[in-house]
């Protein structure tokens, strides 16, 4: 909402300044989110008439002319604007003067010439673009009057961010009742005696959905001149409350709509047959906008229509058809209350939203409805002449107001501070709320125009924006203590961040809608979830693995030169089953460049799957398997690969990016990469204590060969369980190929530590263990000791 | 006996002309040896008279101790230049630098969230969460803003493609982080159903949102902190000093000022906007908007099963992406989604 100060304070004056008075609005919740002089600072320039204009000796383009500054003041100023005549008045800028951008105005020789003064252009002026030529001003103008003065030009523009519930404060009367009720300042609303009937034209108005449409005023003026001009003020509030003067019928609805809050229509009445009609439309009905737009109507969209089609829908956007030209002779103006729940919705479902739209989906102030057609009569006889028919008011059943109640305990429990009853009456007053009291209650019966007053907390917020949010004292908050839990089989998500980040690790966040061939690529998914209003079309599907986001952010990385980039991002994926949506949060982490940072006395060796596989393991205290998995997984190297299991459970994936993918995307190597459940990696057991044994261990080293093709997690699983009881440990430390080793055939070299909590192991109790061992290895895998 | 005084002068004189400890052993046998010069008095003891032998005994002892020192202390020189001319050789530049992993670190936001959640905590705040994909009932009708709410278009909701293509039913992304709110309040008087008098809610939910937008200022996602606290006598001055202690709190100084004006949320009534200005910097005077607040609409705690009689209530929403740019100076929202190490390095 935009609206010109000098406007407002025709209404309501309060002894405020600019600033004082956006200051006071915005603390009383109409947001003032911008506050702007209608044109910059300038100084010394009046109205001026051309007397003569002759031609400049010296230069072609210029001419010099007489000009009348005020009775009897003349000067001679040279000017070069093509539309500079003799009886034009123009603005112009006396010696002395400052004018935008701090130029200074002073007499001097133009070519020879001198000139005393300058004649101004409204871009000179800094009120408007034009520069083609001087402003040209009424002839009735008068000279010598200072221009600010003249133009209204020290007047400000104010845009209100207003919340949707304040609908009643859309106009320059609502808001001039605001700010009376928040100043005590007299407010004179306009004045909207009923014009004289002087034609006996009328339309009968059918209310065929009186739910939707419980009030329509209607009345026929005749014999308008729509080419009339809109006069200079009209056009200037209009224009400083950020509409375009269009014609003079269609400037008085809109002068109406911003004075009063009341949306207005005019049809041509030369196009209308019959009787006007508020009914719902019938399903696939068509109707041309006036904005072009052609539309199907759905069946519960309110339209006004004639006995013969349908003319506007209604509240929102009136029809092309029907709609007023400077050629119109007969004019049928409507001025209806629509209820909010028949319009709102509507103009967006048709990807568009208007200034009556907008109202009425907040609510319209029903009692209003006549007067505001009195009020736009009056300015239509005023401006194109014509004859007024009597006004056709069709009513059903309006909104009741319905009394809320307000208990003076209940404002103090809500707000913490105690009000006395004189207080909250006066608060009451001053909003011109009616009520009546009954003890320490007010019944409060809110007006037709505060769709905002339904409930006690309402009238609570009122009270309080009368009394000021800041003056509400804030204090610290009573609360019974209680300890948090701390579950211990849980660890908070920032251990886990740090930790991660601690080896080297970088967080980032990504959106999580993605580019559908990231999904294709990264998770072989061909039925995303496809956003149905995406921002941009690579942005359209959501992330069901976070790799891609860390791949671009890779690639992003590499070309700002970035050699070595650690990064992981914790977010939640989703997928889809049916009407279901999986969203679980996963943890993801990239490696790419040397494995540890690059420096002097390093092998600076690249980053391989073991080391981003220790990083993954250092997450967990459980001990993490890792098994090729059964399907290939479509963004990892199939041979460097591994589905990662936690408890027998699948948990997620690490490996190095398909080379593909690296290709694809711009990737001089591929990375390596892990996804798991975070859920995994939150849990953790709660430790439990197990005997530590006082008597030596015993450790033997194993070393044997075995084919190529064996794996050793399947080795080490299967001798840990045939290992006997005082086998506490089995750690593998080396495997080798090579020279002394046949070819397909590999050495493998363990650490075998036992140890016994009741007594020392006898050497012939470690050499049996080894044995046993050995004699498994021997059977399952073929192995030999290596000699 | 002038001899042995010589012997010792000379003695010690031999030790220092030598710095190497095989070099210092073969000297000492020259004195101390089998053939050394002192031995050869002792053996000669025998040849004198008892008398003299016990006077000449006692000298040449004497002597030979003197000896002994002597070599025992030019033995710890030797041993002591040994160990500094070693250490010297040691030596290191210490200015190189180390070797080992270098530190990661969290994301900015992540950083601001860790810290409200802290800061909160220390009141009794717990921690929820919610899903991102959300249903319309709880981003909105539990809100207390049914279908066609004009307030609906102040959020400019993500919605789903259902399978046949079309705007999924009753599915989005959700737009803020106050669907938290309504679940956890079912699910709190859920668990207390039991009791007479359930104990408060006091809970904060970090998350991420989304809405369509995308400018300097606006990022189609973005994080969101819900917070609520609802009890038998929690009060809008209550609200208002939780905020101003956490904004002070938050920011680490006392020198901001924090203001509420009246606004409007279908799911608090009163409602407020909160600002901030801080004292200096380069923000100097300008007012912030920061949250949005109010206190619990009745309709929304009913929708919970909350008595609204009994029980009131506050909630408020922050934008922890905002705070994080005012506490760090950051003037780019769409930094913190650009995965950009060279920014992201500045917050380890």
């Amino acid at each position: 909402m935009q609206f010109s100060e000098s406007w407002l304070r025709t209404f309501v004056n309060p002894d405020l300044s600019s600033d004082a008075l956006a200051h006071l609005l915005t603390m009383a919740g109409l947001e003032v989110e911008e506050l702007e002089p209608v044109a910059p600072d300038f100084t010394q320039v009046v109205v001026a008439r051309v007397e003569s204009v002759v031609k400049h000796p010296d230069a072609d383009r210029l001419n010099v002319c007489q000009v009348v500054l005020s009775d009897g003041v003349k000067a001679q100023i040279v000017c070069g604007a093509p539309n500079v005549a003799a009886g034009l008045k123009v603005p112009c800028a006396l010696p002395g003067a400052t004018l935008p951008g701090n130029f200074k105005i002073r007499t001097a020789k133009v070519r020879g010439v001198e000139s005393a003064g300058m004649l101004c252009s409204a871009k000179e002026l800094g009120i408007a673009e034009d520069a083609s030529g001087l402003l040209a001003l009424p002839e009735d103008a008068p000279v010598g009057k200072s221009i600010r003065e003249y133009l209204d030009l020290d007047d400000h523009r104010y845009t209100l961010k207003l919340t949707p519930n304040r609908a009643d404060c859309l106009s320059l009367t609502g808001i001039a009742r605001e700010v009376a009720a928040l100043t005590g300042a007299p407010v004179v609303y306009p004045a909207t005696p009923a014009v004289p009937v002087t034609d006996d034209s009328r339309r009968k108005v059918l209310l065929d959905a009186p739910e939707a449409c419980p009030r329509y005023c209607g009345r026929v003026i005749r014999g308008v001149n729509a080419k009339a001009p809109t006069p200079e003020w009209m056009r200037r509030r209009l224009e400083r409350s950020g509409l375009r003067s269009v014609s003079a019928l269609v400037d008085v609805t809109n002068y109406v709509l911003l004075e009063l809050g009341q949306p207005l229509h005019a049809f041509d009445n030369a196009k209308l047959t019959g009787d006007i009609h508020a009914r719902l439309a019938i399903s696939g009905e068509k109707l041309t906008l006036l904005n072009g737009q052609d539309i199907a109507l759905a069946d519960d969209i309110l339209v006004i229509a004639d006995d013969a089609k349908v003319l506007a829908m209604a509240g929102v956007m009136g029809g092309e058809e029907s709609a007023i030209s400077l050629e119109t002779r007969d004019v049928f103006l409507e001025s209806a209350f629509f209820a909010p729940k028949a319009i709102a919705g509507r103009a967006r479902r048709y990807n568009f939203s208007s200034d009556a739209s907008h109202r009425y989906e907040r609510g319209v102030d029903w009692g209003n409805c006549a007067n505001a057609l009195e009020r736009a009569t009056a300015l239509v006889l005023e401006l194109c002449g014509g004859q007024a028919g009597a006004v056709t008011e069709t009513s059903a059943r309006l909104p009741e107001p319905k009394p809320v109640r307000l208990r003076l305990a209940r404002l103090q429990k809500v707000l913490g501070v105690s009000f006395a009853a004189e207080q909250v009456a006066t608060f009451l007053e001053r909003l011109a709320l009616a009520f009546v009291r009954e003890g320490d209650d007010f019944i409060v019966t809110p007006q037709s125009y505060r769709f905002d007053i339904e409930i006690e907390e309402d009238l609570i917020e009122e009270v309080a924006r009368l009394h000021g949010y800041d003056n509400i004292p804030g204090h610290a908050p009573k609360g019974r203590l209680a300890m948090l839990p701390q579950a211990e089989n849980r660890r908070p998500l920032y251990r886990v961040r740090q930790q991660i980040a601690d080896r080297g690790f970088q967080e980032v966040i990504n959106f999580a809608f993605v580019p559908e061939a990231w999904e294709q690529d990264f998770s072989a998914n061909l039925r995303p979830i496809r956003l149905a209003n995406p921002i941009a079309s690579q942005l359209a599907v959501m992330r069901s693995s976070l790799f891609g986001g860390l791949i671009e952010n890779l690639a992003v990385n590499l070309k700002r030169k970035q050699s070595r980039v650690r990064l992981f991002e914790l977010g939640r994926c989703f997928t889809q089953s049916g009407a279901d949506y999986a969203q679980p949060w996963r943890l993801a982490a990239l490696a790419y460049g040397t494995a540890q940072p690059e420096g002097w006395g390093r092998d600076n060796r690249k980053v391989d799957f073991f080391d981003l596989k220790a990083d993954l393991e250092s997450l967990f205290a459980a001990e993490l398997s890792f098994v090729r998995p059964e399907q290939p997984h479509p963004a990892l190297h199939p041979g460097r690969a591994a589905s990662v299991h936690l408890n027998g459970r699948e948990i997620g994936c690490l490996g190095e990016l398909h080379p593909e993918w690296a290709q694809k995307y711009d990737l001089p190597a591929a990375p390596i990469v892990f996804e798991i459940d975070l859920d995994a990696v939150t849990q953790s057991a709660i430790p439990a204590y197990a005997e530590v044994s006082k008597f030596q261990p015993a450790v033997r080293d194993l070393a044997i060969v075995v084919d190529q093709s064996v794996v050793l997690g399947d080795l080490l699983k299967g001798m840990k369980a045939h290992a006997p009881s005082q086998v506490c440990d089995i750690q593998f430390f080396d495997i080798y190929q090579g020279k002394g080793i046949p070819d397909g055939r590999k050495s493998l070299a363990f650490r075998i530590v036992m140890q016994d909590t009741q007594r020392t192991l006898l050497d012939a109790d470690i050499d049996a263990a080894v044995v046993k061992i050995t004699t498994y290895l021997e059977q399952n895998f073929q192995a030999q000791l290596r000699a | 006996m002038q001899n042995l005084d010589s012997i010792i002068q000379n003695a010690r004189a031999a030790f220092a002309a030598v710095s190497d400890p095989n070099a210092l052993e073969q000297v000492k046998a020259h004195y101390l040896g089998k053939s050394g010069q002192i031995t050869a008095l002792l053996k000669d003891l025998g040849r004198l008279a008892a008398e003299e032998k016990k006077k000449a005994g006692a000298a040449i002892n004497q002597a030979k101790a003197a000896v002994e020192a002597a070599l025992t202390a030019r033995r710890e020189d030797i041993r002591r230049a040994a160990l500094a001319a070693r250490l010297a050789e040691e030596a290191l530049d210490v200015t190189l630098p180390g070797r080992g992993e270098a530190r990661g670190g969290l994301h900015p936001v992540t950083r601001t969230l860790e810290r409200i959640e802290q800061l909160f905590a220390s009141i009794g705040f717990s921690v929820a969460d919610g899903p991102e994909i959300e249903t319309d009932f709880y981003n909105f009708t539990a809100l207390n803003t049914p279908e066609d709410h004009p307030a609906r278009s102040m959020h400019d909701t993500f919605y789903l493609q259902d399978e046949a293509g079309k705007v999924a039913e009753n599915v989005l992304l959700r737009t803020h982080t106050s669907p938290i709110q309504a679940r956890y309040m079912q699910a709190h008087v859920e668990r207390y159903k039991h009791l007479d008098t359930m104990p408060e809610i006091r809970v904060i939910a970090p998350g991420r949102v989304y809405r369509v937008d995308s400018d300097a200022t606006h990022s189609p996602m973005f994080h969101q902190v819900e917070g609520l606290w609802v009890g038998e006598a929690v009060s809008f001055a209550d609200l208002k000093g939780v905020i101003a202690d956490f904004l002070k709190r938050f920011f680490e100084t006392d020198d901001l000022r924090v203001r509420f004006r009246p606004s409007f949320f279908p799911f608090t009534e009163p409602s407020a906007e909160i600002d901030v200005a801080f004292m200096g910097g380069a923000l100097k005077g300008r007012w912030l908007e920061i949250a949005g607040c109010g206190m619990v609409h009745p309709n929304v705690l009913k929708h919970a099963g909350i008595d609204p009689e009994k029980y009131t209530g506050f909630a408020f929403g922050f934008g922890p992406d905002r705070l994080t740019m005012l506490r760090y100076g950051v003037n780019d929202l769409r930094l913190f989604f650009e995965g950009d190490l060279r920014f992201l390095r500045q917050f380890v």
